[in-house]
C-alpha cells in the first residue's frame, strides 16, 4: 500500500481552514454550542470574552471562557488558551474553578467553569493599606490555596489581584492558569517564547530568567501583592520594558515599614522573605508561608523585620555586576508534591510512665531530621480538659499547667538544638486528644505526624488508641512510634 | 473510545502478555498495534496468533520493518543481529503467516489521528524519528493533527505549530497528557518487547479518544523466561541481554 503525501491536503491548508472556522462561528446570545446556551456576555477583556452560559445538566451557576482569536499573531493568547485547556481540567478542590467543559480547538474553543462568588482582590488594592489583621488573614488564604494547588503539580506563575477571587466563605480561588505550568505536561509557552511570561510589577526573578519550573515563584508574587496591600506601593514599581524587569534581581525594596510605620515586624518579616530574590532564601513551601501566618507569635524575626532603609547603593551595585554573567536557563522541573521543606508534626506524650516512650519518640524524630535539613517541626502536646472540671489551667500546687507543658516540650526537644525558625511548640487543650491532632495536621498542612503508641494492651485495643485514630483520619503520612515488646515503662 | 497502542513487540510474549494483562483493567474498545509483532524474540508464532485473535474482534495491526522483512524475506538494511533473528523467524513461520505479515497496512486514520509504523511522511522508509527534526517532518507529512508511531522503541512526545519547529516533550508514566489545542502531536510509542531508553519493562499506552488524553505505561514482566528463551532458540545472545537493561 503506497502512502501519497500530495493526496493530503498540506499543514498549512488546514490551519487556514480551522482560523476561519473559528472567526465565522461568533458566540451570540441564544446559540447553543455543545449543549451550553449562551445567555449573556459578562466581560470583554483583550484576551478572551466571557459568557454567563447554561446546561441541562449543571445546576451551579457556569460561565464560558472563549479566547479571543482573530488572527494567526496571537501566539500568546492561543498558546496560554491551549495551557489552561489543558490545566484546569486537571484541577479540583475549592481553590480552583471546576471545570464542565472544554470546546474542541478546531471548531471552537472554549472552557465552561464554575462561576466564583465574590470579589477579585483587586477591590481590595484601593483600600491599602489594610489592617495587619487583614493582612495576615489574606495571606494565610492566599498561601493555604497555593498549598492545594503546588500539591497538584501546578505552579501559577501569574498571582496578582485580579487573579484571585474571594469567596463569600473566605476562601481564595485563583483564575486564569493562562501562564501556569504543570509539571507532569509539556509547558508549551516555555517551548514557544523567548521572552519572559508574566505580569510586570508581580514577575519572579526567576521568571525574569525564563525558568518556569519553580513553586516559589508564586511566593515571591504573593509578596509583591502583601506588599501592595500594606503600603499601597508597588515594591519594583511599574515596569514598561523587559529591561527593567531584572532590576528586581539585585535592587531590593524599600522596606514596607518605611512607608507604613503601622505594619507589624512579623509581617515586614515575612513580606522581605518572599520577595527575597533567591528562591532558595524564601520560604521554602507554601505550606511554611501559610504557618507563619497562622502562627504570628512564632515568626522568627531576623534582621529584615527590622530594616527602615534599603541596601546602599553600592551593596546593590555590587550584586548587579556579580549577576552580570547570570543568564537565563530554562531548568529540569522538580516534583512540586514532594515537599523538600515538610512539615513534621510530632505528637508527645509527656505523662508520667512514658518517658522511655517521649525518648525512643525523639530518637525517631532526630534520625527523620538529619534527612530533611529543611524541614520544620512542630511539637504538639495534648492537655486533654475533662469536661466536669473547671479549674483545669491550675495543678494542685497552683501551677499553670498550660506554661508548664510548654516548659517541658521544649526540654524534650532541646537536643534536636534546631535554630528557632524551625521549631514551634503548641499545647492544644481539647476533650480528644486524637480529634486534636488531626485538627491540627489539618489545617496546618501537615506533611507527616510521629506519634508514639502506648503499649498495644487488650483493654486499648478494645477502647480505640489515639494514634491508631490518627492513623485512620490524617489527611497525611503518619509514622507511629512503638517500644519493642516488654519495653513499657506501665507494669500492669 | 479508549486505544491502546502497542509497538515494537518483536516476538516477546512474556511483555506482550503483561501488557495485555494490564490493558484488561483500563476498559479498552480497541487495539491498535503499530508494527513490528516479530523479529528479535523467540515467540513470533505465538505473538501472530494473539494479535490475529484480537484483530478478528477489531484491533487494528500495522506493518512494521520486521513484519515486511520476516513476510518477504528482504533483509537489506537490516544490522547482523536482526538479519539473523529474522531469518530464524522467517523459519518458524509457514506461508501463511509469512503472506499475512505482507499484506499488512501501512497506516491507518481513525478522525484526526493517523497510526503508523515510522515516518508518517514515507511510512515505507522506515525512518527513525529520534529529534525534533524527524518528528517535524513527519508531521508536515500529514494533514493529521495526531500521530501514533512506533520503531524508535524510546518513548518521546512531540508537538508543534505551524508557524514553530517541533518541540520534544519525555512524557511521565502514568500520567494522562491532553493533546488539546490547534498544534500538531506525535506520540512516539517505546517498545513493548524491546524497551531501548534505560527501562526495561514494557511500554504500552492508552488514548482516550474522548479526552483527547495519552497516558503511557510501564509494566513490569518475566523479563528471565523471554531470555531464557532467546538463548534456547540459539539466537544472538546480545538480545536476550539487552532486555535485562532496557537498551
Amino acid at each position: 500500500m503506497a502512502f501519497d503525501p500530495k493526496t493530503l491536503p498540506q499543514f498549512k491548508a488546514v490551519q487556514e481552514n480551522r482560523r476561519r472556522a473559528l472567526v465565522r462561528e461568533a458566540l451570540e446570545v441564544g446559540s447553543t454550542i455543545d449543549g451550553f446556551l449562551i445567555e449573556e456576555k459578562i466581560h470583554s477583556g483583550g484576551m478572551a470574552t466571557l459568557w454567563r452560559v447554561k446546561h441541562p445538566d449543571i445546576s451551579v451557576p457556569i460561565v464560558m471562557k472563549v479566547p479571543m482569536i482573530l488572527d494567526g499573531d496571537d501566539a500568546a493568547i492561543i498558546v496560554g488558551f491551549e495551557m489552561e485547556m489543558m490545566i484546569l481540567p486537571r484541577l479540583s478542590g475549592p481553590h480552583v474553578p471546576k471545570c464542565f467543559g472544554v470546546g474542541d480547538y478546531a471548531r471552537q474553543p472554549y472552557l465552561v467553569m464554575e462561576h466564583i462568588e465574590g470579589e477579585s482582590l483587586l477591590a481590595r488594592i484601593p483600600d491599602a493599606p489594610l489592617s495587619a489583621e487583614e493582612l495576615t488573614k489574606i495571606g494565610a488564604r492566599v498561601a493555604t490555596a497555593l498549598v492545594d494547588l503546588h500539591r497538584q503539580n501546578v505552579i501559577h506563575l501569574d498571582i496578582k489581584p485580579s487573579n484571585i477571587m474571594m469567596k463569600p466563605n473566605g476562601e481564595a480561588v485563583f483564575i486564569d492558569f493562562g501562564l501556569s505550568r504543570h509539571l507532569q505536561l509539556p509547558d508549551l509557552l516555555e517551548e514557544e517564547f523567548r521572552v519572559p511570561m508574566g505580569t510586570g510589577p508581580y514577575i519572579s526573578p526567576e521568571q525574569v530568567l525564563r525558568n518556569r519550573t519553580d513553586p516559589r515563584s508564586d511566593i515571591f508574587s504573593l509578596g509583591v501583592l502583601l506588599y501592595h496591600l500594606a503600603t499601597h506601593v508597588r515594591p519594583f514599581g511599574f515596569p514598561q520594558a523587559q529591561s527593567q524587569l531584572r532590576k528586581r534581581l539585585w535592587r531590593d525594596p524599600v522596606p514596607p515599614r518605611k512607608l507604613n510605620p503601622n505594619l507589624p515586624l512579623y509581617l515586614q518579616e515575612i513580606i522581605l522573605r518572599c520577595l527575597e530574590p533567591n528562591p532558595d532564601e524564601r520560604y521554602p513551601t507554601a505550606a511554611q508561608l501559610a504557618f507563619d501566618f497562622t502562627h504570628p507569635d512564632s515568626v522568627k524575626l531576623t534582621e529584615r523585620a527590622y530594616r527602615l532603609k534599603r541596601a546602599s547603593l553600592l551593596t546593590a551595585w555590587k550584586k548587579r555586576f556579580e549577576l552580570l554573567g547570570v543568564n537565563e536557563q530554562p531548568k529540569q522541573p522538580q516534583p512540586a508534591h514532594l515537599a523538600p521543606a515538610p512539615i513534621i508534626m510530632v505528637a508527645v506524650d509527656l505523662s508520667d510512665g512514658m518517658e522511655t516512650l517521649a525518648e525512643t519518640l525523639r530518637e525517631h524524630v532526630a534520625r527523620v531530621l538529619t534527612t530533611l535539613p529543611d524541614a520544620r517541626l512542630a511539637c504538639v502536646n495534648i492537655l486533654k480538659l475533662n469536661r466536669l472540671t473547671i479549674n483545669y489551667a491550675l495543678d494542685q500546687e497552683g501551677r499553670n499547667i498550660h506554661v508548664q507543658r510548654l516548659v517541658d516540650l521544649k526540654k524534650w526537644a532541646r537536643p534536636f538544638g534546631l535554630a528557632q525558625e524551625r521549631i514551634t511548640f503548641h499545647v492544644l487543650e481539647h476533650a480528644d486528644p486524637a480529634a486534636a491532632l488531626i485538627e491540627y495536621a489539618q489545617s496546618n498542612n501537615v506533611d507527616q505526624v510521629i506519634i508514639g503508641a502506648r503499649a498495644n494492651r487488650a483493654l486499648r485495643r478494645f477502647l480505640g488508641s489515639v494514634s491508631s485514630q490518627v492513623v485512620a483520619e490524617a489527611p497525611c503520612t503518619v509514622t507511629v512510634v512503638r517500644l519493642p515488646a516488654g519495653g513499657d515503662d506501665v507494669t500492669l | 473510545m479508549r486505544l491502546a497502542l502497542l509497538a515494537d513487540i518483536h516476538g516477546n510474549r512474556e511483555a506482550l502478555d503483561a501488557c495485555l494483562a494490564h490493558a484488561a483493567r483500563q476498559k479498552i474498545d480497541q487495539f491498535i498495534f503499530l508494527g513490528d509483532m516479530v523479529g528479535y524474540g523467540a515467540d513470533p508464532l505465538y505473538i501472530i496468533d494473539r494479535v490475529r485473535d484480537l484483530q478478528a474482534k477489531g484491533a487494528i495491526v500495522l506493518m512494521g520493518n520486521h513484519d515486511e522483512a520476516a513476510g518477504k524475506g528482504s533483509l537489506d538494511n537490516m544490522n547482523s543481529y536482526a538479519r539473523h533473528a529474522l531469518e530464524w523467524t522467517r523459519i518458524q513461520l509457514d506461508e501463511e503467516s509469512r503472506a499475512y505479515l505482507q499484506a499488512l497496512p501501512l497506516y491507518h486514520v481513525i478522525d484526526d489521528a493517523l497510526f503508523v509504523h515510522a515516518d508518517a511522511s514515507s511510512p515505507r522508509a522506515w525512518n527513525y524519528i529520534t529529534n525534533a527534526s524527524d518528528a517535524e517532518r513527519s508531521m508536515r507529512g500529514t494533514d493529521r493533527r495526531l500521530t501514533f508511531c512506533g520503531h524508535v522503541h524510546r518513548p518521546q512526545l512531540y508537538h508543534m505549530t505551524q508557524q514553530k519547529p517541533a518541540v520534544l516533550f519525555i512524557p511521565q508514566n502514568n500520567t494522562p497528557i491532553p493533546l488539546v489545542g490547534q498544534r500538531k502531536w506525535l506520540a512516539v510509542q517505546g517498545a513493548v518487547g524491546q524497551p531501548r531508553d534505560d527501562n526495561p519493562d514494557a511500554a504500552y499506552s492508552v488514548f482516550d479518544t474522548m479526552k483527547q488524553e495519552i497516558t503511557y505505561f510501564r509494566v513490569a514482566y518475566d523479563i528471565e523466561t523471554a531470555a531464557a528463551k532467546i538463548h534456547a532458540a540459539q539466537l544472538p545472545q546480545i538480545l536476550a541481554a539487552r532486555l535485562f537493561i532496557g537498551r
